[in-house]
């Protein structure tokens, strides 16, 4: 899938305040700008949170978005990682519809993968996956050969290597 | 720690206190009754003022802080009167203006399923404050008051909105009056000054020839008028402000081109297209000033200081920028610049002012120029000068010149019609000592007209100039300029007897129509301090205002004068409103 603009990963670090959510998806929105993934979760410290958002639009206008939104009292940093070399993950889950005679081939295109088979049933299978973003694509793209019940996706979450800070 | 037997209202009044609090603006309701229980009951120096519609209250907050440099406090209840404030918060955003806004709410359980008089202020307020608080426990009080005037005042101002539910004000609090702020994700400060990067700043206008210093709100905010004066001579180079720095620069100063944009001086607007240098100190480059983006100072090197990040090259990229405080950064640049050959360049600009001055007709009908020119003679351009929104507002801007920072109170970015009254009621709190004119538009006027009552009350002696064309000129003034005259919805026919209103406030007022009356009566007005005094213009009814680039055009595009009758048809404005 080739996207007109790239999305760009942001992290985000905030304070673990009521609203901070909000105000953040405000900024975005007011310009335009579509959030396609978006993941929050408590930090190592507990009184702050990481938001990891996966936003298109053009790169131009989204520097002014990034400052915009490191302005906000509640936000402590806000980092562009799109062009890092940071550690991207997501995890997907794919509920297949597979009877017995296709359940071979769908598991040998899960244990390419490194997919986990999480439920199972008689005409289903629900497929765990996990890592860089374009191998859940690659994954996706595989299994439609089945027809796809179900499908949700994590979105991504990063963290820098090594010395560099997220 | 200092433990206390007293409820949340009354910690909060304590806090309010501590913070230097000299004013609170407000109407009472139900949700904030234990706030307006604690004033009486918490001993100490705060003032109350009871207004007549929350609009009122923030306008009010707005006026004080902008005449004073200090914030205001504003106290309304929840649901429709915390939504009544809305467009006065929004006003004060959208100026830097430091404002904390105090709304009751439902109680704590009731939040969220339609009580009565419930609204989310927290959420309807998200995009027009700098931030807000709803608060959970009786005990964050003092921390969140100390939060938000902190927030409020330093860095880039803005207004602050607390939402305190009536449980939290009415119930008992046991924490610590002098608990610590904790924001860490907030940094109002630029970093230490890049002195590196002011070097290389002071290159680049080492090197100009035709250089222009722009001087936006940011300078009075730091109160840099002083250092920027000395800078402007030391450099030799001109200056002009945009409409909110007004008083940045002395107007009367030889290297003044007063205000630029669209309806400012033609000699600040053309030396915007020819110099090679353009210096902006604290302004935003508002679509006001700058016209047509793409064409804006095309020749010249554009330097951006502000001390916000997020507004360099949000409407402008710069050659340099430096996120600073103004008044740090041009005492710092000073220290690296000397005087330029701007000989040549200081001759074409007096040539221009000589060539394209402001000026108004003084015979024929009323001109509301005319008024405004007699009110600054008379009173020696001292005066605290307020204005509403439209025609009347740019002609106060044209003709009384400021001197002095915080003398010119407008809403610039809002353009709230309904700014004027209240704000000139505030302005008149804060600086009782000065004379303050409220230039008003009869639009405008009507708009906030109610709080002529708390100006009676306290006897204030505003002068309160009624500029009535019978018109919305200013949308008057498009629709023949670019809709072939077709007027739509300018016509303020039913106006009131402006003199009469006053007169049932208990309010002197004078009537003035005659070109050959307007000393006497100015001078009349200015003399009267007893209490407010509204003086009824009845002024010409289809002037225009000019110099005007029309919205979205290339600032060479600027109509100097009056197109003559006849004219080529003008194209209709591509640019915002």
């Amino acid at each position: 899938m080739i996207n007109a603009k790239p999305i760009h990963t942001l992290s985000v670090y905030v304070t673990n305040k009521p609203g901070v959510l909000a105000r953040i998806a405000q900024t975005f929105s007011r310009r335009g700008y579509n959030i396609e993934s978006l993941v929050v979760s408590p930090a190592s410290d507990g009184n702050f949170s990481r938001m990891t958002i996966g936003v298109s639009g053009d790169a131009d206008g989204l520097d002014q978005i990034i400052r915009q939104v490191s302005k906000l009292i509640d936000v402590l940093r806000c980092t562009d990682h799109t062009y890092d070399d940071a550690v991207v993950k997501e995890m997907g889950l794919i509920k297949i519809s597979v009877g017995a005679e296709e359940r071979g081939e769908a598991l040998q295109i899960a244990e390419h993968f490194g997919c986990k088979t999480v439920d199972l049933t008689d005409e289903s299978m629900i497929l765990q996956a996990v890592g860089d973003p374009a191998k859940i694509d690659a994954l996706v793209e595989m299994i439609e050969k089945f027809k796809i019940i179900e499908l949700v996706r994590t979105g991504k979450v990063l963290l820098a290597r090594g010395a560099e800070t997220t | 720690m200092e433990k206390t037997v007293m409820d949340g209202g009354q910690a909060l009044i304590k806090c309010l206190e501590a913070e230097g609090v000299e004013y609170i603006f407000g109407y009472s309701g139900g949700s904030v009754i234990p706030i307006f229980d604690a004033m009486i009951t918490t001993p100490g120096n705060i003032k109350f003022v009871l207004v007549r519609h929350e609009q009122g209250a923030a306008h009010m907050a707005d006026g004080y802080a902008r005449a004073t440099g200090r914030p205001a406090v504003v106290l309304v209840t929840s649901g429709p009167g915390a939504t009544n404030v809305i467009t006065g918060i929004m006003t004060a955003h959208m100026d830097s203006v430091p404002m904390v806004v105090l709304t009751g709410q439902s109680v704590s359980w009731m939040i969220g399923k339609d009580a009565f008089q419930e609204a989310d202020i927290f959420g309807i307020t998200m995009p027009v404050v700098k931030h807000s608080y709803l608060l959970k426990s009786p005990n964050e009080i003092p921390r969140t008051v100390r939060e938000a005037f902190h927030i409020a005042t330093t860095g880039r101002p803005g207004p602050v909105l607390i939402d305190i539910p009536k449980d939290i004000s009415a119930g008992p609090f046991t924490g610590d009056l002098h608990a610590e702020m904790d924001i860490p994700g907030y940094r109002p400060y630029a970093e230490p000054l890049d002195t590196a990067k002011v070097k290389e700043i002071a290159e680049a206008v080492s090197k100009s020839q035709r250089p222009v210093i722009l001087a936006g709100h940011g300078v009075l905010i730091s109160g840099a008028q002083d250092v920027l004066r000395a800078l402007a001579e030391k450099l030799n180079a001109p200056v002009t402000t945009t409409l909110l720095g007004k008083g940045a620069f002395p107007e009367t100063h030889k290297l003044s081109l007063g205000w630029l944009g669209m309806h400012g001086t033609a000699y600040a607007n053309k030396a915007i297209c020819e110099c090679d240098l353009l210096l902006n100190i604290g302004s935003r480059f508002d679509d006001r000033i700058i016209g047509d983006p793409k064409f804006f100072c095309k020749e010249a090197v554009i330097i951006h200081v502000d001390i916000d990040p997020a507004e360099i090259g949000k409407m402008i990229r710069p050659q340099y920028h430096c996120i600073a405080d103004a008044k740090l950064f041009i005492e710092e640049l000073s220290k690296h610049v000397g005087k330029l050959s701007t000989g040549e360049w200081l001759k074409t600009l007096d040539g221009w002012k000589q060539k394209y001055p402001l000026k108004f007709k003084r015979q024929g009908n009323l001109k509301m120029q005319h008024v405004i020119d007699e009110f600054y003679k008379l009173s020696g351009g001292k005066a605290v000068v307020v204005t509403d929104v439209g025609q009347h507002q740019m002609w106060a801007a044209q003709f009384y010149k400021t001197d002095k920072p915080n003398n010119f109170l407008s809403s610039g970015g809002a353009g709230t019609m309904g700014f004027g009254v209240p704000a000139a009621i505030g302005a008149q709190f804060g600086r009782p000592k000065d004379t303050v004119i409220a230039f008003c538009g009869d639009g405008g006027f009507q708009m906030t007209e109610f709080e002529l009552a708390t100006a009676a009350l306290y006897k204030l002696p505003i002068k309160f100039v009624v500029l009535n064309n019978h018109y919305l000129g200013m949308v008057r003034q498009w629709q023949e300029l670019f809709y072939e005259d077709r007027t739509s919805g300018v016509d303020l026919e039913g106006n009131p007897d402006f003199v009469k209103l006053a007169d049932a406030y208990g309010i002197k007022g004078f009537n003035l129509r005659r070109p050959g009356d307007v000393k006497r009566i100015v001078k009349a007005a200015l003399a009267y301090n007893a209490g407010p005094c509204l003086i009824n213009c009845e002024v010409e009814k289809t002037d225009n205002v000019f110099p005007m680039i029309p919205a979205g055009k290339r600032i060479e595009a600027m109509i100097i004068d009056a197109p003559k009758a006849g004219s080529k048809k003008l194209e209709k404005p591509t640019g915002s409103t």
